[in-house]
């Protein structure tokens, strides 16, 4: 067995590039036929970008490193389906920059934690957890109910995410500051906030403060979670990748 | 201390004016930043892993929560501890196995060395105040990312400007295996952290990706930080310091040729097994999965040349401080290479996955091959650059290993145990088909395991201390060597 | 340095001829049984990628000629279930809720289904075992906000309540002293009443000026002597068992804010059969009437 490898071995650019060529193969491979393959994306209707008030809710669940001890995927398996419910799309997180897919369950799978519990279990939960589960090991988030959330540039927040292929249009974008509070304000007109964003949840979530806080962008994330897409009305054809 | 004259020592009358002074002040440096970062990484390590035994110690602020900690125990044991060994070791070896000093000189390595603790501490204290980018491994916001290019293009140039200077016709595989993976950690890290501001002055990014993609994107970079941060950069800290320590030859050169090209290929294919039976669709699971199967052969050729190499020097392993603890991570690196593949099968991965049981694979690999052949390292290289005799005490070494390796063992037999038991209460089904356990009921059980694992990360800890303080002893306190020839000296052909 | 080839004593393996800070290496052959196991993981790797879906173009990927998909296989396991569900749920649906416990069958299934179904949906407010909470009623006595009997519990979990669901329960207790409706005193003296109802009150003379407030105010939903209306969602409060707290700054809260706790409608999360056995099981719990 004669191995000619010398004239790599003696040249630090031929090395270099055949290096990069041989770890470019598999991810070229796998990453680009998931952006060209239409089918990646299931064809189910339903999904759209998140109201202001649920994406800044979803920076706050960035923040505090929620996807550290909580998936948001329900795998494929009848344990996973009969526990949480129907498995996760792919379509339920195409806005979702980044993703929150999580790799660890030392809490439950939240993907579609939306409409499970009341807005004043969340509040109860985020503020002391074993004030309602005694096994919970989940921290306390008790600083998120006194805390206004406060987003001067929330336009700039939609926009950035329509750079990114996010579809806001003009009209979410011009409302976004209005929208942001009108969600959680019990007495504002929502009508218009409901036709950019159907099945957004309205109301204050945390009722403990009259000011909008960080816990009210957090629940109405949370209650948004998995609830919109329609699975009585998906064929089993809708759903092959 | 002046840059030309490493480490203090005079060039005495005796040297030829055109002898060169090998760059080793940055490499001191590295040293004990390893060490340091090293304690910081247990210590948080510690601190998490009894958040989950007893949640109070979450201390009820944002800035103490499990959420915000666990990525700086993550970034500061890969990156800080991993990361300041490989920069080091890799400026220390390619010196040695080129006979050429750094290209540029001491500089531009002091520009990497603060450059790359700036990093470290922009993004650690950036997760303590929420900022973080929400992927795992690749937290740092914009700016830090930004930053860290600018610092790991600098390293590219001095490692790959040293190979092109060297005296030696060959380069050396451990030079490869660092060359692999400078360069797929900058591709990694560029794409997976390409990002659009939301401002200019502020924190806060939207990343360019989306879901199933953004999945595939970050596990291509989150699988692949494993492969070459902590796998790659490691086999070529391996090529060195054992065969070094071991004094014997390298034991297959044909081997270290198929298993890097093999290694290096296979493995970047492998990150869909972090994404089996999601949303990610069939195929490239199924790629995901039978590429990391292919996979383990390459990584055990790496096993074999650091376990062969000692043919013939196997008495060495009970007096050679450095050898035990390299050899010790071979070995470990042989099992978690073989434990990988078999977890990324399907039907297994069905089992572990949102499991303890991952955790005690990442940590027979973190504790076992990672920080053991750094150890090793270590041990090894104190002496060597402050010119001392050897360590300070043996004896301390030995407590060292011994507590470090039950330390790991518990760790590593907690997860499992806990690990499987957690995904099969997740699946048990009762005699008429409905599941068995709430979730609730599962978290509960994990409790006496959460506190063995404690108790292992707890001796760990304990060994790293016990070997920064022998460490220190030796530099502070050791026996100078004798010889007044510089061993930092290299000879101009 | 030229190449010096040399051979190593111990194993009598040639080296290649390069010597980098002392560093040699032997050019020893790969070992056998590395090879060919690498090769049996390549051959596995092909067979199965022929087998199952696998390798990409831009627009479409290959099957694998098993035709397999995994959302087709969890589809047919969870037929599977719903199939063998099929009669006892169809029995369950057909069956009025008030003679579920009756039937030895019915009974069987809604404690094995339900155990599960409320630990997963229901505890995490209601507690284990239905135990309750501060601001999450007990399921476990016989105080109940809607009516214990099985075909209340049943529209309770149906419909929810204060949701979004055009169905659900409502009531809306004003927020006396938030909205200006009695003043601090009167607040003060009616919570004295109200204490005083199930013998925890401190102040009786306040308690009796209460009592007048409490039949203007109080009374239409709560009753003349607090015995509470589940028709209309008032509790009842003249038997120490409390939602929110019976101690005095806590009811003097609960009437000058109100409370609207709110529980989902669980028929629009789980199927029918699923909520009337929960329903079901929740009126097992001891409390039921």
């Amino acid at each position: 067995m004669k191995f000619s490898h010398a004239i790599v071995e003696k040249n630090v650019v031929i090395l270099a590039l055949l290096t990069l060529i041989t770890v470019s193969i598999g991810g070229l491979v796998q990453i680009v036929p998931l952006f060209s393959i239409e089918t990646t994306i299931e064809r189910v209707g339903g999904v759209r970008p998140y109201t202001p008030l649920e994406q800044m809710g979803r920076n706050i669940y960035i923040r505090e490193g929620c996807y550290v001890c909580h998936s948001q995927q329900i795998r494929t398996f009848r344990d996973e389906v009969e526990r949480y419910g129907p498995y996760s799309l792919a379509a339920e997180s195409m806005y979702d920059h980044p993703f929150q897919w999580g790799s660890k369950r030392i809490g439950p799978d939240l993907a579609r934690v939306g409409g499970k519990y009341s807005n004043d279990w969340h509040v109860a939960h985020l503020k002391n957890p074993r004030a309602v589960v005694p096994e919970s090991i989940m921290p306390t988030y008790a600083f998120l109910a006194s805390r206004p959330l406060s987003v001067p540039n929330i336009q700039d927040h939609l926009k950035t995410l329509r750079t990114v292929g996010v579809p806001y249009t003009d009209d979410m974008i011009a409302n976004a500051a209005a929208d942001l509070k009108a969600q959680a304000d019990p007495d504002a007109d929502t009508s218009g906030l409901l036709k950019r964003y159907p099945k957004a949840v309205v109301g204050k979530f945390n009722t403990e403060s009259p000011e909008l806080t960080e816990m009210d962008a957090l629940v109405a994330y949370l209650q948004m979670l998995g609830t919109l897409v329609e699975f009585s009305k998906l064929q089993p054809e809708d759903l092959h990748q | 201390m002046s840059v030309a004259v490493s480490g203090g020592v005079p060039i005495t009358a005796a040297q030829p004016a055109s002898r060169e002074a090998y760059v080793e002040d940055v490499v001191r440096a590295f040293t004990i930043a390893t060490m340091f970062w090293g304690i910081a990484a247990f210590t948080v390590g510690v601190l998490i892993a009894f958040q989950l035994a007893f949640p109070a110690l979450n201390f009820g602020l944002e800035w103490t929560s499990f959420g915000r900690v666990r990525p700086l125990h993550t970034s500061a044991a890969i990156f800080a501890f991993g990361g300041n060994a490989l920069l080091g070791t890799s400026f220390f070896v390619v010196q040695r196995t080129c006979r050429a000093p750094l290209f540029g000189g001491a500089l531009p390595a002091w520009f990497i060395f603060w450059g790359y603790q700036l990093f470290i501490v922009l993004a650690g204290t950036g997760y303590l105040m929420g900022i973080t980018q929400g992927k795992e491994y690749a937290e740092p916001e914009w700016y830090t990312d930004l930053w860290l290019t600018i610092v790991w293009v600098a390293y590219l140039i001095v490692f790959a400007g040293t190979l092109i200077k060297r005296r030696e016709p060959h380069i050396y595989v451990a030079n490869w295996f660092y060359l692999a993976f400078i360069i797929t950690i900058a591709m990694l890290h560029i794409v997976n952290n390409l990002a659009v501001p939301v401002s200019f002055t502020g924190t806060k990014s939207y990343g360019a990706f989306a879901g199933v993609q953004d999945a595939m994107i970050q596990w291509w970079y989150g699988h692949n930080a494993v492969g070459f941060f902590l796998t790659a950069g490691f086999l070529g800290m391996m090529y060195y310091f054992i065969p070094k320590a071991a004094e014997r030859p390298v034991y297959s050169y044909r081997l270290s040729i198929i298993h890097f090209w093999a290694l290096i290929f296979l493995y970047i294919w492998a990150g869909p097994h972090h994404l089996h039976y999601t949303a990610l669709p069939d195929w490239t699971q199924t790629l995901g999965m039978v590429f990391s199967i292919m996979l383990w052969m390459p990584s055990w050729g790496g096993m074999i040349n650091g376990i062969m190499t000692l043919s013939g020097a196997w008495d060495k392993l009970r007096t050679n401080p450095s050898l035990r603890f390299t050899v010790t991570a071979v070995a470990f690196y042989g099992m978690s290479t073989f434990e990988g593949p078999v977890m990324s099968i399907k039907p297994v991965n069905a089992l572990s996955h949102y499991t303890d049981w991952t955790i005690g694979h990442v940590h027979s690999g973190a504790l076992g091959w990672v920080a053991f052949v750094t150890f090793g390292a270590l041990y090894y290289l104190v002496p060597v650059l402050w010119r001392r005799k050897g360590l300070w005490s043996q004896t301390l070494v030995e407590w060292h290993f011994w507590t470090a390796t039950l330390g790991i063992v518990l760790y590593i037999t907690s997860m499992w145990v806990s690990g499987i038991m957690q995904g099969l209460m997740w699946r048990a089904y009762d005699d008429m088909g409905f599941l068995q356990y709430s979730f609730v009921e599962t978290v509960a059980a994990m409790h006496p395991y959460y506190i063995i694992r404690g108790m292992g990360g707890v001796l760990f800890l304990t060994g790293a201390i016990i070997m920064a303080f022998n460490l220190i002893r030796t530099v502070k306190n050791g026996q100078p060597l004798a010889e007044d020839r510089p061993a930092g000296l290299v000879a101009a052909e | 340095m030229s190449t010096h080839i040399e051979k190593d004593a111990h194993t009598g393996r040639e080296t290649t001829g390069h010597e980098w800070d002392g560093i040699k290496e032997l050019n020893t052959p790969l070992p056998k049984w590395w090879l060919y196991t690498f090769y049996a993981c390549i051959a596995f790797a092909l067979v199965y990628t022929v087998l199952y879906p696998a390798w990409p173009s831009l627009h479409s990927h290959t099957k694998g000629v098993l035709g397999w998909t995994r959302r087709d296989t969890v589809k047919s396991e969870l037929d599977t279930r719903q199939q063998a569900l099929a009669p006892i749920k169809a029995k369950l649906l057909a069956t009025p809720i008030g003679d579920v416990e009756k039937d030895p069958d019915l009974r069987n299934y809604v404690q094995a289904a339900g155990h599960i179904a409320f630990a997963e949906n229901c505890a995490a407010c209601h507690g284990a075992g239905g135990a309750g909470g501060k601001g999450f009623p007990n399921l476990a006595d016989d105080d109940w906000l809607w009516g214990g009997s099985p075909e209340q519990i049943l529209q309770t979990v149906t419909y929810g309540v204060r949701n979004s669901n055009p169905d659900s329960r409502v009531s809306d207790m004003p927020r006396f002293g938030a909205d200006g409706l009695l003043t601090k005193e009167q607040i003060n003296d009616v919570a004295e009443y109200v204490l005083s109802l199930s013998n925890t009150g401190t102040d009786k003379a306040a308690a009796g000026r209460g009592a007048q407030v409490f039949a203007d105010n109080c009374a239409a939903c709560h009753g003349e002597k607090g015995e509470g209306n589940p028709d209309v969602g008032a509790p009842r409060l003249n038997d120490a068992i409390w939602l929110y707290g019976g101690d005095k700054a806590t009811v003097v809260q609960t009437i000058t804010y109100a409370r609207r706790g709110s529980m989902p409608a669980w028929s629009e999360r789980l199927d029918p059969a699923t909520v009337k056995l929960l329903a079901a099981y929740v009126h097992s719990l001891g409390g039921g009437k």
